[in-house]
């Protein structure tokens, strides 16, 4: 699936890429979203749409707020301000597992497999609504077995797809670290996503499984999902993501398609460091550029 | 030495009401630590809320025995919300602070003078036996074989504790193997990761402390059944040998802090019987007083549970591929 080169998305956003840009169909609105720690401001997203059916990466330079700001989309963490929505829906003020049965799941960056359970555990935990995790439901196996058979199912599925069947029984501790990524993103299928938001997928993977990894989140956008990626691996943005959103000191600074984003100064400036010299400050409008010049 | 009677005493501890009220709260622990990751260092503190919620309410408001138990498990599962609603949304240190000084608190608000009217405090609480008693269907006499031999009222006490600890166990395998179970062993692991899946964490905490307290509060009700209650049992170190049978019989299993506890109650009667034998004329422990030989077991219990956490940090029904002590 991976040799063929992928089809991108395009025609996504209305009117000039600019940061903050209004998408045809976006599925996640973030409206003046700060979160600050003490004095330093992580996070401050005046305006983003992720569009709808698309591969969507956020890249930004370390420390410009993309995993604080995952944080805050998915209820782990709470803006100080802001409005979000999913699907329509305000999510504001949601805690984590609300938002995630929306259809809105997430990986981390360090990967979460459940290490003490076996790999099939792993992925039927992933299933929603399940009759059988209700305190009293659960004592009575005849009201749940059915849903879990069926639950079992799609989960050897999925590990045929994401080929790890064979380790259904192993604990999930005893996977390498690629495999526990995998693991990671079958086990988020399992809940029949809308939206998979994926924490650094590549970090720490080797080349050859990158190569399936990549082929997986190309699958999800086939089957409908959209998906909204941080990375810092320029070659897989490029490869598969249909728009680029970049961030550099919490601030959105450029969004487009992939090919000329890569091309905007701000992003040259702030992500791919061309402009060493320059504080990081002066390119995100932070401090006056006469005042940064100075202190050259 | 007199090995037929030691070996008698030594049995008759498998069938003794403080054996079942271990392996009661073991059984609670094991539900909140083995299965749900929770630190409850005052496993204690619900045994005594469980026995003195029994005797007060059969005492002092003329409850009948089984009404008896049913505010002892409402007490438990108060206690229980009381100290897991501050605590659960936090990092799991914190519960383990909260529940052994609230544990602490509970047992020295039945010990203190000021409530010596209502608690009996220092000398405790007894002759609330008269409603479980008369309940008792056994004819009046003695009854078994063997070390196995009691009164009618003794086998009462015993078909009860009995009783409670099979439906205990019964509970904890089915809630355990159910996807409920799964839930709780995915928070056991990683609660970010099941958060991230959708499922309340916070309430599943929330259930697991209660019906692990409930268990606790249980075994302290079998603990008071026989006889009487002494506010001097429920202290931490009581809450630490619990721990000690629940991690040899295996933390994350059902059986295992049942054959945990047995195991070491026969252990601690065997010691208790066999080491001042061993202090007499002539024997290996000679020159010792008979009670430097009987506290000789604490030392022995405590090289053994060394022993077990350096060779078998599983527990004996542990899966040996999950070694909860390493993680």
């Amino acid at each position: 699936m991976s040799n063929n080169e992928p089809v991108k998305s395009t025609g996504l956003h209305i009117g000039d890429a600019k940061p903050g840009v209004a998408k045809k169909d976006p599925i996640l609105v973030a409206d003046h979203v700060t979160r600050s720690f003490g004095g330093l401001t992580a996070v401050d997203v005046e305006h983003l749409e992720v569009p709808r059916g698309a591969i969507t990466a956020l890249i930004g330079p370390n420390g410009a707020g993309k995993t604080t700001f995952f944080n805050l989309l998915t209820g782990f963490d709470t803006p100080n301000t802001g409005e979000m929505h999913f699907d329509g829906k305000s999510v504001r003020g949601m805690r984590s597992h609300q938002i995630a049965k929306l259809g809105q799941v997430r990986t981390f960056q360090l990967t979460k497999a459940l290490s003490l359970l076996t790999v099939l555990e792993n992925m039927k935990l992933g299933a929603g609504n399940q009759l059988g995790e209700g305190i009293l439901k659960s004592l009575i196996p005849s009201i749940w077995r059915k849903q879990e058979a069926e639950i079992e199912e799609r989960a050897i599925e999925l590990l045929n797809r994401f080929k790890l069947s064979e380790k259904k029984d192993d604990f999930a501790a005893s996977l390498s670290g690629g495999q526990r990524k995998l693991l990671e993103m079958a086990r988020a299928l399992m809940t029949n996503p809308s939206l998979v938001m994926l924490d650094e997928p590549m970090a720490g993977v080797n080349p050859a499984l990158t190569e399936s990894l990549l082929g997986h989140v190309l699958d999800l956008k086939k089957e409908g999902m959209t998906v909204l990626f941080v990375e810092h691996d320029m070659h897989m943005v490029r490869h598969i993501a249909d728009w680029v959103v970049v961030m550099a000191e919490g601030k959105i600074v450029a969004e487009g398609p992939p090919d000329s984003v890569m091309e905007e100064q701000a992003v040259i400036d702030a992500y791919l460091g061309s402009h060493q010299e320059t504080d990081l400050g002066v390119v995100t409008g932070r401090v006056d550029a006469s005042e940064g010049g100075e202190k050259q | 030495m007199d090995w037929i009677q030691i070996l008698s005493n030594t049995a008759e501890s498998i069938l003794s009401p403080v054996t079942f009220a271990f392996v009661l709260a073991s059984l609670g622990l094991a539900l909140h630590f083995g299965f749900a990751g929770l630190l409850n260092f005052g496993i204690a503190g619900f045994m005594a809320i469980g026995a003195y919620g029994y005797a007060l309410s059969i005492l002092r408001f003329g409850f009948p025995w089984w009404a008896g138990i049913l505010v002892s498990i409402a007490a438990a599962i108060v206690f229980a919300i009381l100290l897991g609603a501050p605590t659960l949304r936090l990092r799991g240190d914190y519960l383990a602070i909260v529940t052994i000084a609230a544990a602490e608190i509970a047992r020295l608000l039945f010990l203190t003078n000021t409530f010596d009217d209502f608690t009996g405090s220092a000398s405790g609480l007894f002759g609330y036996h008269n409603s479980f008693r008369e309940a008792n269907p056994l004819p009046d006499g003695f009854y078994g074989l063997g070390p196995f031999s009691y009164s009618s009222t003794d086998w009462w006490v015993r078909i009860v504790g009995l009783s409670l600890l099979i439906v205990v166990i019964w509970l904890l395998w089915a809630l355990t193997r159910s996807p409920w179970g799964r839930v709780l062993k995915g928070i056991r692991e990683d609660e970010d990761a099941v958060k991230a899946l959708g499922k309340n964490v916070y309430a599943y905490k929330m259930q697991a402390l209660i019906i692990g307290g409930v268990f606790g509060a249980l075994g302290g009700v079998v603990y008071a059944l026989p006889s009487a209650i002494n506010p001097t049992v429920y202290v931490t170190s009581l809450t630490f040998f619990i721990w000690t049978a629940l991690l040899l019989g295996g933390a994350a299993t059902v059986f295992g802090p049942v054959l945990g506890s047995i195991i070491f109650w026969v252990l601690q009667a065997f010691l208790t019987n066999v080491l001042p034998a061993l202090t007499q004329d002539g024997a290996i422990l000679e020159g010792l007083t008979s009670q430097q030989g009987s506290t000789l077991r604490f030392i022995l219990v405590g090289i053994g549970l060394m022993l077990i956490v350096i060779y078998r940090p599983q527990g004996i029904r542990g899966d040996k591929r999950e070694l909860t002590f390493v993680k």
